[in-house]
C-alpha cells in the first residue's frame, strides 16, 4: 500500500524533530551525561501528590466538566489575578487542557483559517511552527538575537505584518533561549498591535521560573492586551508536574467559548486526578514553588558561571530553565558541535537550531540537573574545548 | 548567619568555595567569611561523609535503644545524657517526647557486642530505670542520602 497516498501531504510535509537522532545516539551510549532534559528533576511536591491520591481514593475517577472542574477553574482566576493581576471570570474565559501543549493546539486552530499568517518569534518551542502548518496557517518566523537578549523588538513585529496576519505567539519566558520580555519591552510591542485586529497567543508556561530579581509580566495585562490575549499557562515547569499532563488558557469569553468545542470533541475533559492535584498546587503551592525556584537559580549562576569559564560566551538567562551559551568561536555548527561533544566527551545537549534556524550558533544547556551532574558536563564540555584547539 | 550557604553545606560539604560564591552571588572572601563564622559560633559542627556501611564486609550493626529515666533534681536528664554521650559506642542521643525519655543509637560489630553494651554499661547507669532495644535491619536513607535504587534519571530524552 502507498501510505504517502493516504497520509495528508501537510502532515507528511512536517520535519521529524531533528535531534532525535542525538537522542538515540545517546541512549545507546554507556556513560552519557546529559544537559537535554526540558522537565524539572524535582518530583511533584507531595502536599500535591496527596490531593491527587485522596480524590482517588474517595473514587473521584469520572469525567468533570468540558471546561475543566469549577472549582479548579475559580482557582486558576484567583491565581491569574494575584501573581499576573489578570481578571478572568471561571465560567468564561478559563479552559482546562491536558498540558500547556493542547492549551497551544486549541488556540491556534480555533483562530486559524487557510492563508491566514502566524508570526512566530525563533528560537522558541518546537511545536508553534507545525501546528500552525497542520491548520493551515502559515508560520511567518521573526529571528530573535542575542543582542537584544532574544526579545522580540516592535521593529522586527512591525516588519513581520502583513494584511493577512492573524496572530503573534509570544513565547516569554523563552525555551531554548531563556529570554524574557519585561514591562517596558511589553509596551514596545503592545503599541504595535493596539488598533490592528491581530491576536496574540502568550504562552506563559514558565512564568514563575524568572530570575534576577525579575517578575513575569503578562502581556495580556498591558493596556488594551487583555481583550487581545488568550493566556495560555499549566502546571508541568511550575510545579514539577510534567506527567500530570495539565495546563489551562485564559482569555475573553467569545474566544474561550470556540476553543472549548476543538478542546470538548478531541479531549471531552483534562484528566480528573490531575484536576484536583492541580487545585492543591494553585492553593498552598507557593511556598514549594520558591523552595524549587532558589534551588534552580543557584544551578543558573554555577552553569552560566561555568560556560564562561571554559570560554563559551553565554549570556544571562532570565527565565526558564535553559543556558543558551554561543560556540560560535569553535568554528563548528550547531549541530558539529552537538554530535562532535556526544562522540568525544558523552555529554548530549541540544544545537540551537532545532529551535529555528535562528538558532545557529547556540546550544541549549538545561540545568534541570543536580550541581554534580551539572560540574561534571562542564568540565567534560571544558575537556572537549581543549581537543578541538590541539 | 546564611540559610542558603547552610543548606548547600548540608547537601553536599565538599562543595568549593568557587561555587559556593557563584551558586550564591557572594564572593569567595564571604563565603569563607560566614563559614569560619559559623564554625565559630558551633553552628557548623563539622563535615562527614555519607557512607552505605551494608555494602562493605566490616558492615556494622546499629540499634535504638530507648531509655527510661529518673530525672534528678535540679539536673534533670542532663547528667545521665552526658554520661550516656561519652560511650564511643554511642552515635547520637536525643531527649525525647513521649513514652520514654532519651534515644540512643548505638552501633557495634555484632549484634552480641551491642546487646552486650546496653545490658553491662547503659542499663547499669544510676538513674536509668529500664532499656529497650531495636535493632536496625535495614538502612533505606541515611543523612537524606537514599541508599536503596539506582539513582538513574528516569526523564527521557524528548525534545521539550
Amino acid at each position: 500500500m502507498d501510505y504517502s497516498k493516504i497520509l495528508s501531504p501537510t502532515v507528511q510535509s512536517i520535519k521529524p524533530s531533528g535531534i532525535r537522532k542525538y537522542f538515540d545516539i545517546a541512549d545507546s551510549m554507556e556513560g552519557v551525561i546529559s544537559l537535554g532534559v526540558g522537565e524539572p528533576d524535582f518530583p511533584t511536591p507531595w502536599e500535591i501528590r496527596k490531593a491527587g491520591i485522596l480524590s482517588l481514593e474517595s473514587g473521584k475517577t469520572r469525567y468533570t466538566s468540558n471546561w475543566g472542574m469549577e472549582q479548579l477553574r475559580a482557582e486558576i482566576c484567583r491565581y491569574m489575578n494575584r501573581k499576573y493581576s489578570l481578571s478572568y471570570e471561571p465560567k468564561t474565559d478559563v479552559l482546562v487542557t491536558v498540558g500547556g501543549s493542547e492549551a497551544i493546539d486549541a488556540c491556534i486552530r480555533a483562530i486559524t483559517s487557510p492563508g491566514d499568517e502566524i508570526i512566530i518569534p525563533q528560537p522558541s518551542y518546537v511545536c508553534y511552527q507545525p501546528i500552525v502548518a497542520l491548520a493551515g496557517g502559515t508560520p511567518v518566523i521573526i529571528e530573535t538575537t542575542a543582542e537584544h537578549d532574544f526579545k522580540l523588538t516592535p521593529e522586527a513585529l512591525r516588519s513581520a505584518i502583513t494584511p493577512k496576519t492573524k496572530a503573534l505567539i509570544m513565547p516569554y519566558p523563552c525555551n531554548p533561549t531563556g529570554g524574557i520580555m519585561n514591562r517596558q519591552d511589553l509596551e514596545a510591542v503592545a503599541e504595535v498591535l493596539r488598533g490592528t485586529d491581530i491576536f496574540v497567543i502568550s504562552d506563559e508556561i514558565y512564568s514563575e521560573l524568572t530570575f534576577g530579581g525579575n517578575s513575569h509580566v503578562s502581556i495580556a495585562s498591558i493596556d488594551g492586551m487583555h481583550e487581545r490575549t488568550v493566556v495560555v499557562n499549566g502546571f508541568s515547569k511550575t510545579f514539577s508536574m510534567t506527567g500530570w499532563r495539565l495546563g489551562f488558557a485564559c482569555g475573553p469569553a467569545p474566544i474561550m467559548k470556540q476553543i472549548t468545542k476543538i478542546h470538548q470533541f478531541a479531549i471531552m475533559c483534562a484528566p480528573t486526578t490531575s484536576q484536583y492535584a492541580a487545585i492543591e498546587a494553585l492553593k498552598n503551592g507557593d511556598e514549594a514553588v520558591k523552595t524549587m525556584r532558589e534551588e534552580y537559580d543557584m544551578r543558573r549562576r554555577l552553569i552560566v558561571n561555568g560556560f564562561n569559564k571554559i570560554g563559551l560566551t553565554c549570556r544571562e538567562p532570565l527565565g526558564a530553565f535553559y543556558a543558551f551559551p554561543c560556540i560560535r568561536s569553535t568554528g563548528l555548527s550547531s549541530d558539529e558541535f552537538c554530535e562532535r561533544l556526544l562522540y568525544a566527551e558523552k555529554v548530549a545537549v541540544v544545537p540551537g537550531t532545532a529551535f529555528g534556524q535562528g538558532g545557529e550558533g547556540f546550544v541549549r544547556a538545561s540545568y534541570c540537573y543536580s550541581t554534580q551532574h551539572i560540574k561534571e558536563a562542564l568540565s567534560r564540555i571544558d575537556r572537549f574545548l581543549k581537543s578541538l584547539q590541539k | 548567619m546564611n540559610i542558603k550557604l547552610l543548606k548547600l553545606l548540608s547537601k553536599d560539604s565538599r562543595t568549593s568555595t568557587a561555587d559556593l560564591a557563584t551558586m550564591l552571588g557572594i564572593s569567595e572572601e564571604e563565603v569563607r567569611a560566614e563559614i569560619a563564622e559559623m564554625e565559630h559560633e558551633g553552628i557548623i559542627r563539622g563535615y562527614k561523609a555519607v557512607i552505605d556501611w551494608d555494602r562493605l564486609d566490616s558492615a556494622y550493626v546499629s540499634a535504638i535503644i530507648e531509655l527510661k529515666v529518673t530525672p534528678k533534681a535540679g539536673l534533670g536528664f542532663e547528667d545521665v545524657a552526658a554520661k550516656v554521650m561519652k560511650y564511643p559506642e554511642v552515635e547520637s542521643v536525643y531527649l525525647m517526647s513521649g513514652v520514654y525519655d532519651l534515644n540512643v543509637v548505638v552501633k557495634g560489630k555484632t549484634f552480641q557486642e551491642v546487646a552486650k553494651f546496653v545490658a553491662k554499661e547503659l542499663s547499669t547507669i544510676e538513674s536509668v530505670n529500664s532499656t529497650a532495644t531495636h535493632f536496625v535491619l535495614r538502612r533505606y536513607k541515611e543523612l537524606d542520602v537514599e541508599l536503596l535504587g539506582t539513582g538513574k534519571d528516569e526523564r527521557g530524552s524528548y525534545l521539550l
